[in-house]
This record gives structure tokens, C-alpha cells and sequence, in this order.
């Protein structure tokens, strides 16, 4: 049992060797390497090379099976503390994971494939698509996200064969959680501003079915950091805790599966292969199958937990915990009714965004609400609500009335009629952060002064903070830009211009020009705010020889309150060119306040709590 | 809270199961070859080609900016001669105009003079060739690369598509059910 951190340790520095040699062939433009020639080219310069060794399907597997190496190098090595059979167990878990994955990727895809008898000249290019900055960093931080709730699903394991579900393996579950739960959070933004700025359509989220796959165990990450908190302080909820531990690693899992089997196509599906479908969904129903009747066969033995009164945060985190799984289950549901209704042959159906939107407005605003009220409640039974509700009212009469203004400016702003879906998501949101801000000064106001109250606030109260309030600002900037965006799509010749909310455009260059692995024709469009010049937008239509590829290099002039956004559509002859305009207010609060739960995520796992060894102190 | 009784732990287990059942059975279908996620339903269904502005394959001076369909269904297809699978589905393409089936090419991003090598050599099963060599038409289309087949009914509305080989199978199974006049 003392040899497990070893093994974990072997383990990792041999992945990264593996993974150093795929990179390597890959720096060195080694075509007699399959991989190499099918998604690299000489002409691309070297950081878009070191991010093709993740932009294909062997590749990424590779990286995958590295980064669950790490997360189990670093829980052998920073669990000293751990009972020594509970510490064998998890790192047996996390290894079975890693064969697992180990033996896909040497049965059915092999990175290292040589083309010694046709060696290519030059290589097929990376996907002209996965030519940018976003595209290098967002796969290994979804995947250290993804695989990071392997940690929490190891635990829950582990946990579940002893029997011994006590506080202490919540405890040891949590920095992992949210550490992994912070990586997947960046990981989703950064998707979502590389979708918003390279794929040229202006949205920053489209409900794909991958983008549902990497939702579903954010969700369910989601829910569980708030029931972990739960079972480790009162120790209740512990059996659907372990369910969403291994249901959260579940869906990542079973991402995986979608995006390589071949049963989706979407820009994130690779290329497809039935064997590889079928490889994965043997390893799925070994390790889901599998752990789910652990649990069914295990969870009666585990010990309901202590009573607590109808007014508490236990009551509030089950109707978040409820709340979640209900937003789960919508995504779910929608991603996956179109597949067995072509499993079952009853035709294909596609469900849209509509439904999505449908179903996620009326579940996230009651969840913001109490969001506001959750942390004034007291463990067990709150008899403090007197002292909350004079704040309560304040929160809310200041959301209302700086919604009010704000909709009414906004509206006046954009030349639309009060909307009332923009004023409740302000409201809404405005109450969470002031109801907290409140929150935190009356906990602060017990030291001597504000400040020093400020800074014996203990961390995981700051970080909670600065998640909850993320949310608020995410949910300002979803809101908003749904209702006052506006779009245009224009024939333009040289000199012509356009108002688009106030803002005018005028196209006054266009260049053709040479980039190293594509030609391509850039446009000045210079706007205006009256009679002063804003900025000059300069979107780029670009042509990829290797793969004989038309990309969209969409131009944006971004801020705070607003994004201009130019997208350079075709050329219509005779100098005329379709040029697309939106004007985004208030997007950017979107990848901000995820930023902001990512931080808080982080921030959590730094409280000196989970510094402290031996003896729990609740 | 009160013990949960035993049957509802099975949930999950029982939902999982049913789930992995619905992934076999498409798998199944995939490498039965009944099951192409890549058709997905062309967001062209029902409506009528874009509109374009293309010069012809043999003639680089005509433009021409509509096709003739003579009150027939007929096939749009994409190709290249840089399409290996293009070469492959080429044969049958050639028997379906024997056989009286009005064929439309839009030659995808591809060489002039190469192409008509190709035609030269292998045969010609197009009516009339569009040469779309920026893919303007294509990417209006929603053409994810070639070959890629449209099928026009009578009055030029977009009926089906097809992404990959087109063979006798996919004729037969595909195309002829949508019960169109090609005659």
C-alpha cells in the first residue's frame, strides 16, 4: 500500500515522456508519424504545432491520460495524511481509470502510427479553425476540469467500499472538487469566447451537444461542491453526495464518449470510428455500470445524518442540490432525446436552443434569489431572521430601483421599449450582490473597524463571495446581451456606411495580404460616435492553402458595457463586400463572472482548514 | 431524513442502463452503416438553392446564375478532383445518367483545367458543371466538404442531402423513397 505514490510517480514521468516524443515529432515536422501528417503542416508556426498534438483525436487522448496521471501524482503525494488503506484505495481507483484509458488508446488509437512506405511531402494542416490562441489553452484546462472529478469519484469509491462515509472523506473530497470545478469553469469560458469571437456568428453559446457534454458535469460539479459542504459540517445528504460525486465524474465520461464515438458531429466531434464507439461504451458500463451498483448495493448501509429544521442552509443547499438537478436532467434529456430517437428509428430531431432557454430562464432566477437569502441562514435551525429581514428589504429595494434605472437607460440607450426580461435578470441579480455585500459588512462589523472585520473573514467565506457574485455578473451579461444586442448584415462598397445602435460604420480600406499558412483580405471599418472616430475594426477573411479552408477572423473593439463586433462576410463582386455588425452590450460580464467563479473555486481550496493534519475540526 | 428504501437506489443504475442501450443500438446502426450522423437535416430542406453568380467548368466567360431543371428532379452534386471518394462514387454517378438522371456538378474548390481533364478521362454525368473554386456556393449551401449530394425536386426545392458517397444502396434506399419525377 506504500508503493502507491511510487507507481502513481512511474506512471506520470513515462506519459510524459510519451507525451514529450508525440511533441517533439510534431516540433520537428516528422511526417513519417500518421499524426503529424494528418494535422500539422511545416508552414504553421511552432505554438499552433504544440497545440495540434491536442487537436486531434490520439492526441488529446494522450494528453487526457497525462492529466489524470498528474491529479493522481499529486493525491498520492499530498494526502501524507490520509489513512494509508483509504489512500491505496483511491490511487487503485484513479489507476483503473488510467488502464482503462491506457488500453484505448493502444488498441484503437495509436498516436504513434508510422506512414514509412508513403511518407507525404507535407502535412494535411490543423483544422484552420483550431488556428488560435483560445484553441491552445481551452482543451487541457476542460480536461484537467473533466479528469479532476475523477479525484472526488476515487473518494466516493473508496469511501463507499469501507462503508465509511464520515466527514472526513467529504473533507478530503472538497479542495479537489473545486479545484477541478474551477478548471472546468475557465475551460467553458474560454470555449465560449473562442466560439463568440473565431466562429464568426457572434454567440457565445449554442447549446451544441458538446457544449452540453462539458455543462452536464459542471452542473453536477456544481451541486456537489454545495452538498459536500453540507455533509462535512452536519454530515447530511451523504448518500446523494457519493451520487453526485460519481455522477459528475460519470459525465465526463460520457462526454468523452460522445465527442469520440462518432455519434455527434459538431466542430468539437473528431473523426469517427464505430470501434472506438464501442471500445468506450464497454469501458462506460464497466466503470458507471459499475460504481452505480456499488452504490445501489452499498448506500443503505450509510448512516442518515442529523436532523435540521425546515428554516436552514441545509433546507437551502437541498433546494439548490434540487435545483441543479433539475437544470441537469434539462440538459440531459435535450442532448440525448435526439440520439434515441434515432437509436429507436423515429426520424431525426434536433432541439434547439428555444427549449433550452425555455427551461433554464424560470430555473436560474429562483435560484439567484436564494442565492441572496442562503447565507444568512444558519446551520441546523435559523432563529436570526429577524435581524435579516430589515436587510433583506434594503437589498431589495436597491436592486429594484438601480434595475429599474439601469433597464430604462438601457432601453433609451438601444431604442427599445422597457423590456421586463432585462429588468428581472438586473433585479435579480443586483439583489444577490447587494444582499451579500450586506451580508459580508454585518459579519464584518463584529471587529474592531471594517477593515480588520474585512480580513478576519475567513477565505472560503471570501471565496463563496466572489463565486456568488460571479453569477450575478454572468447573469448580467447573459441577460442583457440577449435583449439589447443588435445585428446587421450589409452589402457595403468602399466609403459606404451604417448605424447600428448608435455606433456608425463606414468601410474605408480594404487589403489583401499574405500570413504564413494563408492568404487573406482585411477590411478597415472605422466607427464612429457622433462625429469622433471609436476605434478602426479590422476583420480578416482568410484562405488556408494546405487545407483549402475560408476562415472568418471576426475584428471586435471590446469593453465592459459593450462589445462592437465586425465580421467579414463575402465578396459580391464589383468591390461590394456582405459585412455583418452587432453590437453587444454588457457580453464581456459573461467570461468575467465565470473568471469570478473560478477564483472562488481556487480561493477555497487555499483556507487553512485543509492545510491543517490529523484531527478534524469542524 | 429516513432511509431510503432499497428499490430507489437502483435508479440511477436502471436510467445508466437504459442509456447504454440507446449508445449500443447506434453504434450498432453506425457499423451497420444505417446511421450516418453526418446526414443531419440540411437547414437547405424545403428551400431553394441559394443564389449564386458562377462561371461554368468548360466555359470560364458564362456566367450563369440559374440552372434549368425542365420540370425533373435532378442531383446537385459536390466534387473535386482533389475528392478520392469523389473518384470512387464517380462510376455510379456516370450509370445514373444513362439512365436518364439529370445531374448537376458544382465543382468545389478545384482546378479548371484539372477538372475537365478529369471529365476528359473518367466521363462526364453532369448536365452542366458550376465552378465554384472559392466554395461561395458551397459555403452558402452548408457543403461540409465533397462529396456531398442535394436532391431538387421538380420545382427546385431542396428535398434531401446526402454527406459522402453516393452508391446504389443510397439511391435505393434514400433517394428513389422520395418518390420525385426524374423522368
Amino acid at each position: 500500500m506504500r508503493l502507491g505514490p511510487l507507481l502513481a510517480l512511474g506512471q506520470w514521468l513515462f506519459l510524459v515522456v510519451a507525451f514529450i516524443c508525440l511533441s517533439y515529432a510534431f516540433l520537428t515536422d516528422d511526417f513519417s508519424v500518421k499524426l503529424v501528417a494528418m494535422h500539422s503542416n511545416s508552414a504553421l508556426p511552432w505554438y499552433f504545432k504544440m497545440s495540434a498534438v491536442w487537436g486531434n483525436h490520439e492526441g488529446s487522448l494522450l494528453l487526457w491520460v497525462l492529466i489524470l496521471a498528474s491529479w493522481t501524482l499529486a493525491v498520492g503525494y499530498a494526502s501524507q495524511s490520509l489513512p494509508l488503506d483509504m489512500r491505496a484505495r483511491v490511487l487503485a481507483v484513479l489507476g483503473m481509470i488510467s488502464i482503462g484509458f491506457l488500453m484505448f488508446i493502444i488498441f484503437t488509437s495509436n498516436p504513434f502510427e508510422r506512414l514509412l512506405l508513403n511518407p507525404v511531402a507535407d502535412g494535411n494542416d490543423l483544422n484552420p479553425l483550431l488556428q488560435d490562441f483560445g484553441l491552445i489553452i481551452h482543451p487541457p484546462m476542460l480536461y484537467i476540469g473533466y479528469v479532476g472529478f475523477s479525484v472526488a469519484f476515487a473518494f466516493a469509491i473508496a469511501a463507499l467500499m469501507t462503508g465509511n462515509l464520515d466527514a472526513a472523506w467529504a473533507r478530503w473530497s472538497r479542495p479537489w472538487t473545486n479545484v477541478a470545478w474551477a478548471f472546468l469553469t475557465i475551460g467553458i469560458a474560454l470555449g465560449s469566447w473562442w466560439a463568440y469571437y473565431e466562429l464568426g456568428w457572434g454567440g457565445w453559446w449554442f447549446w451544441d451537444p458538446v457544449e452540453n457534454a462539458s455543462f452536464m458535469p459542471w452542473l453536477a460539479g456544481t451541486a456537489l461542491i454545495h452538498s459536500l459542504a453540507a455533509t462535512e459540517k452536519r454530515g447530511v445528504f451523504r448518500s446523494w453526495t457519493v451520487l453526485l460525486a460519481i455522477l459528475a465524474f460519470s459525465l465526463s465520461l460520457l462526454g468523452t464518449f460522445l465527442v469520440r464515438s462518432g455519434i455527434l458531429v459538431s466542430v468539437h466531434a473528431f473523426a469517427s470510428d464505430p470501434t472506438r464507439g464501442l471500445f468506450i461504451l464497454a469501458f462506460l458500463v464497466l466503470v458507471i455500470g459499475g460504481s452505480l451498483l456499488l452504490y445501489a448495493i452499498k448506500a443503505p448501509a450509510i448512516r442518515s445524518g442529523a436532523k435540521f429544521g425546515l428554516l436552514s442552509r441545509e433546507t437551502f443547499l437541498l433546494i439548490n442540490n434540487i435545483l441543479l438537478a433539475i437544470a441537469l436532467s434539462v440538459v440531459l434529456l435535450g442532448t440525448l432525446f435526439p440520439l434515441a430517437s434515432s437509436a429507436l428509428n423515429l426520424g431525426s430531431y434536433s432541439v434547439g436552443p428555444p427549449y433550452f432557454n425555455a427551461m433554464f430562464v424560470p430555473l436560474s432566477l429562483p435560484m439567484i434569489v436564494l442565492m441572496g437569502i442562503a447565507p444568512y441562514i444558519s446551520w441546523k435551525r435559523s432563529n436570526k431572521i429577524s435581524t435579516a429581514i430589515p436587510k433583506w428589504l434594503i437589498a431589495a429595494f436597491v436592486a429594484l430601483l438601480l434595475a429599474g434605472l439601469g433597464t430604462f437607460s438601457l432601453s433609451n440607450q438601444y431604442q427599445q421599449d422597457f423590456n421586463w426580461l432585462a429588468f428581472i435578470t438586473l433585479a435579480v441579480s443586483l439583489w444577490l450582490i447587494v444582499s451579500t455585500a450586506l451580508h459580508m459588512l454585518s459579519k464584518a462589523k463584529h471587529q474592531q473597524g471594517l477593515i480588520t472585520g474585512l480580513k478576519r473573514l475567513s477565505v472560503s467565506y471570501w471565496a463563496m463571495v466572489i463565486a456568488h457574485c460571479g453569477i450575478a455578473v454572468a447573469a448580467i451579461g447573459i441577460g442583457l446581451t440577449s435583449v439589447y444586442e443588435q445585428q446587421k448584415d450589409v452589402r457595403m462598397l468602399l466609403g459606404d456606411d451604417i448605424s447600428v445602435s448608435g455606433y456608425r460604420y463606414q468601410l474605408t480600406a480594404i487589403n489583401t495580404f499574405e500570413g504564413p499558412n494563408f492568404s487573406g483580405t482585411r477590411g478597415d471599418i472605422t466607427v464612429f460616435d457622433g462625429d469622433t472616430v471609436i476605434t478602426v475594426l479590422q476583420p480578416e477573411k482568410r484562405f488556408y492553402y494546405a487545407a483549402r479552408n475560408v476562415m472568418t477572423e471576426a475584428a471586435i473593439d471590446p469593453s465592459l458595457t459593450r462589445d462592437l463586433y465586425v465580421a467579414l462576410g463575402e465578396e459580391l463582386g464589383e468591390g461590394a463586400w456582405a459585412v455583418r455588425v452587432h453590437v453587444k452590450p454588457f457580453v464581456r460580464c459573461i467570461w468575467l463572472g465565470a473568471l469570478m467563479m473560478a477564483f472562488g473555486g481556487f480561493l477555497a481550496v487555499t483556507d487553512k482548514r485543509y492545510r491543517s493534519k490529523g484531527a478534524l475540526n469542524v | 431524513m429516513s432511509k431510503p428504501s432499497r428499490i430507489k437506489l437502483f435508479i440511477p443504475l436502471f436510467v445508466f442502463v437504459l442509456l447504454a442501450l440507446v449508445f449500443l443500438q447506434l453504434e450498432k446502426r453506425m457499423i451497420s452503416g444505417d446511421y450516418d450522423p453526418s446526414m443531419l437535416p440540411s437547414a437547405l430542406i424545403g428551400k431553394p438553392l441559394p443564389a449564386f453568380s458562377l462561371t461554368t467548368l468548360d466555359n470560364a466567360d458564362l456566367v450563369i446564375s440559374t440552372i434549368d431543371l425542365n420540370n425533373k428532379a435532378a442531383l446537385i452534386n459536390v466534387w473535386a478532383t482533389w475528392c478520392v471518394s469523389c473518384r470512387v462514387e464517380h462510376a455510379y454517378l456516370n450509370t445514373l445518367a444513362e439512365n436518364g438522371i439529370t445531374i448537376f456538378g458544382l465543382n468545389y474548390k478545384d482546378d479548371r483545367q484539372k477538372a475537365n481533364q478529369w471529365l476528359a478521362r473518367l466521363g462526364n454525368p453532369y448536365q452542366l458543371n458550376l465552378f465554384d473554386v472559392d466554395g461561395k456556393l458551397g459555403l452558402n449551401m452548408g457543403v461540409y466538404g465533397a462529396p456531398e449530394t442535394y436532391v431538387l425536386d421538380a420545382n427546385g426545392i431542396v428535398r434531401y442531402r446526402h454527406v459522402g458517397v453516393v452508391d446504389n444502396k443510397v439511391w435505393q434506399s434514400k433517394i428513389l423513397p422520395l418518390g420525385l419525377n426524374w423522368q
